[in-house]
This record gives structure tokens, C-alpha cells and sequence, in this order.
């Protein structure tokens, strides 16, 4: 039991060190090029601005837990 | 990093931690977590009309992620969430209706403000009167160890009343076999709107009312209250970012950078509440709205931007 928590414990660590990198290179590529278009698209077209905020929320949020359970999966077995 | 839609300079590390904070909360108390997120962004110097906006936004990605995790518990109502969300859409309208007049008005901050102190401090008074006696009077039960199958069994100091608010039999009765409940359509509405109002004037899915609404109100167990709140909030909070997004009040890239610290938070919070009876997890619960108070009032006397 507390050999298999400490596994998880270690995979986990893993994860977020792998994730940290993914989100980092995240903020300087992704992030930097969508700033002015979302900036552009909030002043001028309010209603496509509101859909775009909605579809990149909800597309994140399934990316990044497809990321992180694969990430977790992977790191698991490896430490197995 | 600059922001340029809300206009405001924030440290994107400060944002992934307060949204890592907020994962962890929202997955184990099925909470948005507007009551630290809100006041987070306010310390600064996001405007509340921004605050409020951005949050729910930023709620939508952290509540996507942490019901699909809950569903896979078996800890989410389908129907139940399916029927909240309409209610809370109708309340959330209004909640945001109101900031626009109060925008108009010129007096957003302070309303908003003082509401949203009375609004936690009451929550955190009632839950602690509540989860003490429960837990004293199940003190035995609770001192032995708890094994994660057992957990969901629900008790509550309140129950009388909660028996009493079910057995209002005012057409059409709705079953719920999997909250193991059967209640008039109209008390659900009641309580989805109330809590839809709360999220559309104070930001968030309002969860903080919601949650313990769906315990105290509905008779619904924790466990499931947790989960299928968050499945509710993923409709609602969507709702209520299209609307605040078209009213100028969402800096998207904001909710993004905290999104990928939720993510985290998110899954170690849903593991944690396999762990922990109903009763506890409303007992852990008493803190996070002071806080968010506790944060607002700091702000208030002190003259900072808040």
C-alpha cells in the first residue's frame, strides 16, 4: 500500500515537472500570438469574441486533462 | 505579463498558483471558487466587472475537467444537473442584469462588495452550526476509520428539515434514483435560480450556496451534491461567460494562464473526497467563504483597489 502511494507520489512529481515545461513554452508561444487577435476581436466583434473565449476554455480544459492522465499513465508504468 | 483586454499587469506564476488553490477546492467541495478567485484578481487590480467575468470563465475549463473526474466516481446526478442548469441560467440572467444597472449606477464595487460578505460570512456560520452537530451526534461513527466504499452515506443535522422540504408534494414530483430522492420540480427551480442569481451578481458558478443548498434543501448526499454541482456549473458557468463576455466583462486570456494551474489542483481535489465522510467535507468547507470575505473587508478598509 504505502509502496504504491509512493509510486503515485513519484509519478505525480514527474507530471507536474513535464506539465511545467508544457505550460511555460504554453505561455510564450500560444498566449503571445492569440493576445492581440483576442485583444482585436473583444473591441471589435464582442459576440465571435464570446464564442472564442468559450471554445478555447472548454478545448484547454479537455487538452490539458487528455495531457495529464496520459502523463500520469505513462509515468506510472514507468516507475512500475 | 500584460493583459491587454482587462488592461492590468499580473504575474502569470501568481495566476497558475491561485488557480492550482481553486482546482484542488473546486474537485473536493464542488465549488467554482470565485470566493478566493474574485477577490485574488481584485488584489490586482482587475476591475470586479473583469473579476467577475474572468472567473466564470476560468470555471468552465476547471469545472470540465473535475466533473468528467467525479463522473467516473459515480458522483454526478445527470437529471438532477440537467434540471439545475435551467433554473440557474434563469437566476445568473438576472444576477447579471443587475450588474449592469449597478455598472450604470456607478456604484458596482461597493454593492457588490458588501453583498458578498454577508453573503460567505452567513454560508460559513450556518455550515459550521450544522456540520459540528452532525458530527457530534455521529461521534462514534466517525472516529473509526473510513474506508473510501463507505463514505457516501450522508447524515445531517438538518435532516428534519430537508424530510420536511421533500415531502411538499406540489405537482410534478421529480424521482432522482440516484440521489436517491424524490422532490417537487419547483424546489429544485428555487434552488437553482437563488444560486443562479448569486452567480450572475458575485461571479463563479456559486457553488457556495449551491452545494449546501442541494445537501440541506434537496436531501441530495455530499458525495453527489459535489459532483453533480460541478456538472451543473460547466452549463451555467457557460451560460454566464457568453454573457459576460458580450458586456465587455471577460479577459479570456486571464481565465486561461489560471486554467493550467486548475487542472492540477482539480484532480488531486475530486481524489481527496474518496477519502472523507459527508459531514467532514462540509466541515472543511466553513473556512473558504470567510476567507473570501475575510479578503473583501481587507480590501474595503484598507482603500485598496477592491
Amino acid at each position: 500500500m504505502k509502496r504504491d502511494a509512493a509510486k503515485s507520489l513519484r509519478a505525480f512529481a514527474g507530471e507536474l515537472v513535464i506539465y511545467a515545461v508544457l505550460v511555460t513554452g504554453y505561455f510564450f508561444l500560444v498566449l503571445h500570438v492569440l493576445g492581440g487577435w483576442l485583444y482585436r476581436l473583444e473591441t471589435q466583434h464582442r459576440v465571435v469574441y464570446a464564442v472564442v473565449a468559450l471554445l478555447l476554455i472548454a478545448g484547454q480544459a479537455i487538452v490539458l486533462d487528455a495531457i495529464t492522465t496520459v502523463l500520469f499513465r505513462l509515468l506510472q508504468r514507468r516507475w512500475r | 505579463m500584460f493583459f491587454p483586454i482587462s488592461n492590468s499587469h499580473i504575474n502569470p506564476v501568481y495566476l497558475v498558483v491561485v488557480g492550482f488553490v481553486i482546482g484542488i477546492l473546486g474537485g473536493f467541495f464542488g465549488v467554482g471558487g470565485s470566493f478566493i478567485a474574485g477577490p485574488a484578481l481584485r488584489l490586482m487590480g482587475v476591475d470586479w466587472n473583469y473579476a467577475v467575468g474572468t472567473d466564470l470563465a476560468h470555471i468552465v475549463g476547471k469545472s470540465i475537467v473535475a466533473a468528467r473526474k467525479h463522473r467516473s466516481l459515480g458522483n454526478v446526478d445527470l437529471k438532477l444537473g440537467m434540471i439545475m442548469a435551467l433554473g440557474t441560467i434563469i437566476g445568473a440572467e438576472g444576477g447579471a442584469q443587475l450588474i449592469q444597472a449597478l455598472k450604470r449606477a456607478g456604484n458596482v464595487n461597493t454593492v457588490v462588495s458588501w453583498v458578498a460578505i454577508v453573503v460567505y460570512a452567513s454560508i460559513s456560520i450556518f455550515m459550521l452550526w450544522e456540520s459540528y452537530s452532525t458530527l457530534k451526534l455521529h461521534k462514534g461513527q466517525s472516529r473509526r476509520t473510513v474506508k473510501p466504499t463507505e463514505t457516501k452515506a450522508d447524515h445531517s443535522a438538518f435532516g428534519p428539515v430537508t424530510k420536511k422540504i421533500q415531502g411538499m408534494k406540489i405537482w410534478p414530483m421529480i424521482s432522482l434514483p440516484t440521489s436517491g430522492i424524490r422532490i417537487s420540480l419547483w424546489t429544485i427551480l428555487a434552488v437553482a435560480v437563488v444560486g443562479g442569481f448569486f452567480s450572475g451578481f458575485l461571479g463563479g458558478g456559486a457553488g457556495y450556496i449551491r452545494m449546501p443548498s442541494m445537501v440541506y434543501v434537496l436531501g441530495v448526499p455530499t458525495h453527489l451534491a459535489v459532483g453533480t454541482d460541478l456538472f451543473e456549473i460547466v452549463i451555467s458557468a457557460s451560460y454566464g461567460t457568453i454573457t459576460h463576455a458580450i458586456k465587455g466583462n471577460v479577459d479570456i486570456l486571464i481565465a486561461l494562464v489560471m486554467h493550467t494551474g486548475a487542472v492540477i489542483g482539480t484532480q488531486i481535489g475530486v481524489v481527496a473526497t474518496q477519502y472523507f465522510a459527508g459531514p467532514k467535507i462540509r466541515l472543511a468547507f466553513v473556512p473558504l467563504p470567510l476567507i473570501g470575505a475575510a479578503i473583501v473587508i481587507y480590501t474595503l478598509v484598507t482603500g485598496h483597489k477592491l
